[in-house]
Parts: structure tokens; C-alpha cells; sequence
């Protein structure tokens, strides 16, 4: 066994009520590490030929919930959510910051695989070597904050009645849903620690669909061992001074890019991306600083980065209102997307979102596009109960609670911006797809293409997860050199570790000195980070059992992208179809699909995915 | 002359990062392992981070109420050291202190209290490092104030929380 892992998996089958201790080869490891990689892995040995009849929402699906043989070693401690998603019928590995992944490692374990459904709500209690299945009838229609006091009160109380001489048992960590995935709303997100998501791919339905509404972790045990302990310890230390020293991130978070990314670069969604551009200094990190930042640096297990910052509204309307910063991307889908420029609105909106479970990014873009069809007349107050004005928070409020509860159009815009767009447009006998800013049915994240000083051309268009931002869609070349790329992401996903504290020339020797596993980024790029990427390509292609996307026509920006921007520095300028279709050649190429952006039968055997191309024949006729 | 060293705590300043629980479980146990540390950073809520370590109390309840006189005063730094062969797992020093900091390890079952590092602790070291400052050491005779943060968690956190979150913070413990 390679070091880094603790070697246990648990398999919980929740329609049966059994729970198996599972482990994998050190070949499979060596291949998919964790996170991403080995759920991408796992999904395709248990589901891949029947892939295109399952139902992301029924009791098939496999909820993956796992950490990878970095996590809480390496700095910046997350765990990565996978599965088939509800909203591209691929997958996506959504990633958290949280300790529930240190929690699930002290306890035994790397990770959980979650079939089946429960009879009714239900949690996971996982401590050292035991997992139970506990209910959770009392927890359903909680929101977050209720969900963490509950849990925490009541686990503590569990483990301090199990072992009472021990002295004070800490609380646990948890990973948890709210009503917005107990309600399969498609883009619901999973939380942790109030204000955290893993929010792409809407995994929180998937958490509803099955009754779960939490797992929860404590172990008491050591983290697993490094190979080369104390080299481990030197690069630890080494790693640290160096996020110390940087002090912009630390200072600000990413809470500088609610005015920077609009202002400077001119690619912040501003009214559902009829714009990109705005010039509102109260979207400027200062603002928040001064005014709601009650806790300037915040962090998770084993991070020295603090690139999170607790806000809190003390006074005024939205009194109470607690979130994280609010980051850049949800300034953006919380703020100006939906037309919001006072910090307070922001704050709440945020606030909003997250203890109800939806995804601030994905559900938030959902929002947006309704409050666009409302501008334009499509839907109107009636569909609503109420005017959609952009900028007003409390319709916004509403709106959220109105899709949560799946009433009146709330019911078909939780079915996430494509497929309510199907529907609207069935509905109302207007094409409203122009408005939907997604790729391959994930809304995209908040870096627009069309100044082309942000993110670029092919991005979202070709990314195995659809409109992720942290995953972009560029090439792996000497010109690109420095380019966080969907390989790399597909690095950090699957050793799961936090992108904002991998450290390049560093990262290679870590890996190596905690598995023993010599790889530098060059042999990641060719082998295991193809592999994974080429796996969640032929996942996606493959997609189903409603939706399926076609390269040709679904490689493809969204509409809005080549409208050209209608006002700031860089008025005028449009994604260019010409280039879009150059890059996308270019970039088949260099990943082994063929012309129509098919895996080649030739790379995949390379790879070693022979079952694989087996499956992928038929859409190649 | 006293060599005493004293860790002044400042919670509203820990961002939650348990380095100290790791730089702690790495001096003593060569592991990472934050449920072996002799600081654990309780968070009742988030937010709420609570570096929860000994306080070196003036009269020292837990070594008082060792049956087995497995607690002693450290001469040089007014640490309480725990004897682990006298030790005989039976959390009188738990139940006697203030702020319930002692706990038993979780594969000896012996008391773990923190020792101070034989005055550099490495907590400390790590904290200052990042600038936090949560955790500071101080050689001056901090008197009776010490037993002010030989205080539960919960108690610690009831006060973070409405410092931090006003009104709101009476709702989330």
C-alpha cells in the first residue's frame, strides 16, 4: 500500500441497510489517486455499460465522497464530491474546503461510496473503523445552520455517552444538504462549515435523492504516514513559508475581484452576462473589508493561505446574515449578475443560498437567467408571484425560496438553467435559449472570454465538466506554459488538495515524498491526467438517460458569448467562431480525440481504457 | 527568579488553521495527529476556533487531585508533566480541571497535558510564524488572569461568538 492513504473505502448500500470495507490495488490508486480520478474510475467499473440508462437521481446512481492521499497533509484540506451528475449526465468531481476529509482519514478511511436509498432521511456517523446509518427525519427541511447545531449537539452527545472518561470529545465535521437537495433541486449544492460547497455537478440532489441528508466524521486516529516522513515535514514547512509570504491572497481572499474582474479585465457576469463590465467601487474588497469583515483571516485544516474571510451583517434589514467573504464568483452570481452592487444585498444573497443548499454559483446563474426572461416579458409576474427587478434582493430572496420549494415556476427553474430553458421555451413558444449561459447543462463559472483577458476562447466550450471555471479547457504547450489547465485540475481534484495552495516546483517532490510515487507534471499530463480527463470525456458523450450531447453542436460556447459586449473598455469585442473552431481542433488533437472530438480507439488503448472504447464505438458512427 | 513561560491565548485572532495541532502531534507523537496534540482547536461553530491548551492554573487542581502523584510541576517551565507509568487512566485530572483541558490519549489512554515543549513550545512557533499571533509566549508572571483561559470551549465560544457576530451570535451556540 502506498503511503498518504489509510487503504479502507467504505461501500454503503442504503437501500439494503449494508455497509462493506472495500480496497483497490495499488495500481488502481497509482492511476486515479482519489477525488475525481478514482470516483471517474469507479463510476465506469460499476456503471459504465449501463451508463446511458441511469437515472442521476435514482437509487443506481453512486455518490462518491472521497479525499486523496495529500489531504490534510498538504496544505489546504478539501474533499471532492463526485458521481453521475443530474445536470451534465457526466461527471464532475466539486470540490470543499473542509476538515471532514482529515475527520474521515483519522477515522480509518479514504472515502465513501453511497448507493441505493434509504427508506427515509438518514445520516452517515463515521468514527474509528465503524460507520453507522442513523435517522434523520428530525434534520429534513433544516437549513444549514440548524443542520450543523443539530448534528453537532447531537453526535457529541453520541460519542461522549460511548466513551464519557475520555474528556472532551471535539466536534465532528460534516458533510450536509439543505432543503434545496432534499427538493432535488438539479443544482443544489453539498455544504460544509455553513458557507462551503462543493457546488458544480448539483450533487446535494443527488445526496436528496438517496435520503441522505449528512455524513457525518470524527476519528481519533493518526493521519496516514508519509514514505519519507521527514522530507514530508521539511517540504511542509517550506510550503507554509511560502503562503505566508504572499500577502495579496491572504489580505483579500478573492474578495478584490467583485470590482477588479468587472472593472479591469471586463468579464464579471453582470445582468445574467448582458454586460461584463461595470464600474461600481462598492464591489471593491475594501468595502467589505471595513464594513462586515468579522474575521479577516480564516482557514481550514492544515492552511496558512487564509484566503477566507467571515462576514457578518450586524445591523439593518439583513441582520445575522453570515458568509464566507463572499468570494469573487459569488460577488459575481450573488452580486452583479442579478444586478446586486450593495455589499449588504451581496452578503445576503450569499447567506441565502447557502443555508438553504443551493449552489451560489450554479443556482444563482438560474436566477439571473429568470430575471432576464422577466426583463424581457417571457415570464412574468404571474409565473412568479411577484416583480423580478434586477437589483432587488428581497425578490431575489424570494426567488431562491420559491425554486427551494419547487413552487410555481420555482418547480422548473430548479431543474438548472438548460433544461428550464427547454421547458420555458416548450412553455411560452419563445426560443429562450440565448439566455442560458451554460455549457453542456453545468452554469458557467464567472470569468467571461469575450474581453480575452480573463478566461479564453475555449474554456468552458470543451470542458469534461461543462461551465466549472476551476477546470478550464486549455491547452497543455510550451506557449501555454503557466496555465492552469484541466489536467492540472485534474491533479488537484484527485490528490484533492486546494489549487490556491499548490505550489508548482513543489508539489512534484511532496507527492513523491508522502505515496513514494515518482510523477512530475509532464508524465501526470500524459498519463494519469489523460486518463482521467479521457474517462469523464467518454462519461459525458456517453450521458443520458434525458439528455445527450452531441460534440459537434454542444462543444460549444454559450450564445451569449458572441454577442459582442455592449459597453466598457472593451466594447465590441466577441468570442470569434473562427478561433473557437481552431482551438477546438487543436485541442482535440492534443487530448487523442479524433476530428468530431471523440476519444481515438488508438489513445484510449494507450491508456489501457480498451472496456472504454468498446462502449464509445457507437458514437462514432 | 522564575524561568516560567505562560501561552497568551488571543482566540478572536485563530483563523482555524491547526497548525499548532500539527506542529504539536508532529514534536510528540511524529505524526500528524490532531487528536494526540496537547492544543486542540475546538470550533462549536464555524467561525468559532478555539485553541483549548493547559493554563498552568496558580494552584494546579489537576496534579492536587492525581491519586497516584502521576502529575508534577515542572520546576523550570510550570508545566505539569504527566508520569505515564503511574498514570492510571482514571480522569480525576479531567473532572478537576477548570476548563476540562486534559483528555486521554487515544492509543496509551493516559492524561495528555501540554509540557511546554521545555519552554519553546512549538504551537507558538508555527503561529507566530504565520503572523496570527493567537498564541504568544510571554515570561512575565501573568498572576491570576491565567485561570481565565482554563475555561471550556463552549464558554470561550459564547463570548467569540457575540463579539464576532453581534446579536446573531446568542442564536448559534
Amino acid at each position: 500500500m502506498p503511503r498518504g492513504y489509510t487503504g479502507k473505502f467504505l461501500n454503503v448500500d442504503l437501500t439494503r441497510e449494508r455497509i462493506e470495507e472495500i480496497t483497490f490495488p495499488e495500481e488502481t490508486l497509482y492511476q486515479y489517486f482519489g477525488g475525481r480520478g478514482l470516483a471517474a474510475k469507479v463510476l465506469w467499473d460499476r456503471l459504465g455499460k449501463s451508463w446511458s440508462e441511469v437515472d442521476p437521481l435514482s437509487p443506481e446512481n453512486i455518490l462518491t465522497v472521497l479525499s486523496g492521499p495529500l489531504t490534510g497533509i498538504h496544505p489546504g484540506s478539501r474533499i471532492c464530491i463526485s458521481g453521475k451528475s443530474p445536470l451534465s449526465n457526466g461527471t464532475v468531481g466539486a470540490t470543499a474546503s473542509t476538515e471532514f476529509p482529515m475527520e474521515l482519514k483519522c477515522a480509518g478511511y479514504d472515502g465513501v461510496f453511497v448507493t441505493g436509498k434509504a427508506r427515509s432521511p438518514v445520516y452517515l456517523l463515521i468514527t474509528d473503523n465503524r460507520c453507522e446509518i442513523i435517522d434523520a427525519s428530525h434534520l429534513w427541511g433544516k437549513l444549514g445552520e440548524e443542520t450543523i447545531k443539530s448534528l453537532n449537539a447531537e453526535v457529541r452527545r453520541i460519542l461522549t455517552s460511548r466513551k464519557p472518561g475520555i474528556g472532551l470529545w471535539k466536534e465532528p465535521s460534516m458533510i450536509y444538504i439543505g432543503p434545496a437537495g432534499e427538493n432535488l433541486v438539479r443544482n443544489a449544492a453539498v455544504l460544509t462549515k455553513l458557507v462551503h460547497a462543493a457546488g458544480y455537478g448539483g450533487y446535494g440532489a443527488v445526496m436528496g435523492s438517496k435520503n441522505l441528508k449528512a455524513i457525518v466524521a470524527k476519528g481519533r486516529g493518526p493521519l496516514p504516514n508519509a514514505v519519507a516522513t521527514k522530507t514530508a515535514e521539511i517540504l511542509l514547512h517550506e510550503y507554509h513559508k511560502r503562503l505566508i509570504s504572499k500577502d495579496r491572497m491572504r489580505r483579500w481572499g478573492t474578495g478584490y475581484g467583485g470590482y477588479a474582474v468587472g472593472a479591469e479585465t471586463s468579464s464579471e457576469p453582470v445582468r445574467n452576462w448582458q454586460e461584463e463590465w461595470h464600474d461600481e467601487k462598492s464591489m471593491a474588497g475594501p468595502r467589505y473589508s471595513a464594513r462586515f469583515w468579522v474575521k479577516p483571516y480564516w482557514a481550514d485544516f492544515n492552511c496558512t493561505r487564509s484566503c477566507m474571510k467571515i462576514s457578518c451583517i450586524k445591523s439593518g434589514r439583513w441582520k445575522g446574515d453570515i458568509t464566507d467573504m463572499p468570494d469573487y464568483e459569488l460577488e459575481a452570481y450573488c452580486g452583479t449578475n442579478l444586478g446586486i452592487f450593495r455589499p449588504e444585498d451581496n452578503i445576503h444573497i450569499s447567506a441565502i443560498a447557502d443555508n438553504l443548499g443551493i449552489s451560489g454559483i450554479n443556482t444563482a446563474n438560474t436566477m439571473g437567467f429568470a430575471a432576464e426572461l422577466y426583463q424581457r416579458g417571457i415570464l412574468t409576474k404571474d409565473d412568479f408571484g411577484f416583480e423580478l427587478k434586477w437589483g432587488d434582493a428581497e425578490a431575489f430572496t424570494r426567488l431562491a425560496r420559491l425554486i427551494v420549494n419547487r413552487k410555481k415556476i420555482g418547480d422548473t427553474l430548479a431543474e438548472g438553467t438548460y433544461r428550464a430553458a427547454l421547458k420555458i421555451g416548450k412553455m411560452k413558444g419563445v426560443d429562450v435559449m440565448p439566455y442560458a449561459v451554460h455549457v453542456k447543462g453545468i452554469e458557467i463559472g464567472a470569468h467571461g472570454i469575450r474581453s480575452d483577458k480573463d478566461f479564453h476562447d475555449i474554456y468552458y466550450a470543451v470542458n469534461v465538466q461543462g461551465g466549472d471555471h476551476t477546470s478550464p479547457a486549455a491547452e497543455t504547450s510550451p506557449e501555454n506554459a503557466g496555465v492552469w489547465t484541466e489536467l492540472n485540475a485534474a491533479f488537484a481534484d484527485s490528490a484533492v488538495i486546494c489549487l490556491f495552495t499548490l505550489i508548482e516546483d513543489l508539489v512534484w517532490d511532496f507527492t513523491h515524498a508522502v505515496t513514494g510515487w515518482n510523477i512530475n507534471e509532464e508524465k501526470w499530463c500524459r498519463e494519469q491526467g489523460r486518463r482521467i480527463i479521457m474517462l469523464q470525456r467518454a462519461l459525458l458523450l456517453l450521458g443520458g438517460p434525458d439528455l445527450f450531447w452531441n460534440p459537434n453542436k454542444d462543444d460549444e460556447n454559450p450564445q451569449r458569448f458572441y454577442e459582442p459586449l455592449p459597453t466598457g473598455p472593451h466594447k465590441g469585442k466577441t468570442a470569434e467562431r473562427a478561433i473557437v473552431e481552431e482551438k477546438k481542433k487543436q485541442y482535440y488533437n492534443s487530448m487523442g480525440w479524433d476530428e468530431r472530438g471523440i476519444p481515438t480507439e488508438k489513445e484510449l488503448q494507450r491508456l489501457g481504457l480498451e472496456s472504454v472504447n468498446e462502449e464509445i464505438k457507437k458514437l462514432r458512427k | 527568579m522564575s524561568s516560567h513561560v505562560w501561552i497568551v491565548r488571543d482566540y478572536i485572532r485563530c483563523t482555524g488553521c491547526r497548525r499548532c495541532e500539527i506542529a504539536c502531534s508532529l514534536h510528540h507523537e511524529n505524526k500528524i495527529w490532531p487528536e494526540a496534540s496537547r492544543i486542540r482547536v475546538f470550533m462549536p461553530f464555524p467561525g468559532l476556533e478555539v485553541p483549548h491548551l493547559c493554563a498552568q492554573c496558580e494552584d494546579y487542581p489537576c496534579v492536587e487531585s492525581c491519586p497516584v502523584n502521576a502529575l508534577s510541576v515542572d520546576d523550570h517551565t510550570g508545566a505539569v508533566n504527566v508520569d505515564e507509568i503511574k498514570c492510571t487512566s482514571c480522569g480525576n485530572c479531567i473532572r478537576a480541571c477548570p476548563g476540562k483541558v486534559p483528555y486521554l490519549h487515544p492509543r496509551t489512554n493516559k492524561a495528555v497535558i501540554c509540557d511546554l515543549c521545555e519552554g519553546e513550545p512549538e504551537c507558538v512557533k508555527v503561529c507566530t510564524e504565520a503572523g496570527y499571533n493567537a498564541l504568544r509566549l510571554v515570561d512575565e508572571d501573568v498572576g491570576v488572569q491565567k485561570k481565565l483561559h482554563a475555561l471550556e470551549p463552549n464558554v470561550v465560544a459564547k463570548d467569540l461568538a457575540i463579539n464576532l457576530f453581534g446579536e446573531k451570535g446568542e442564536e448559534v451556540i
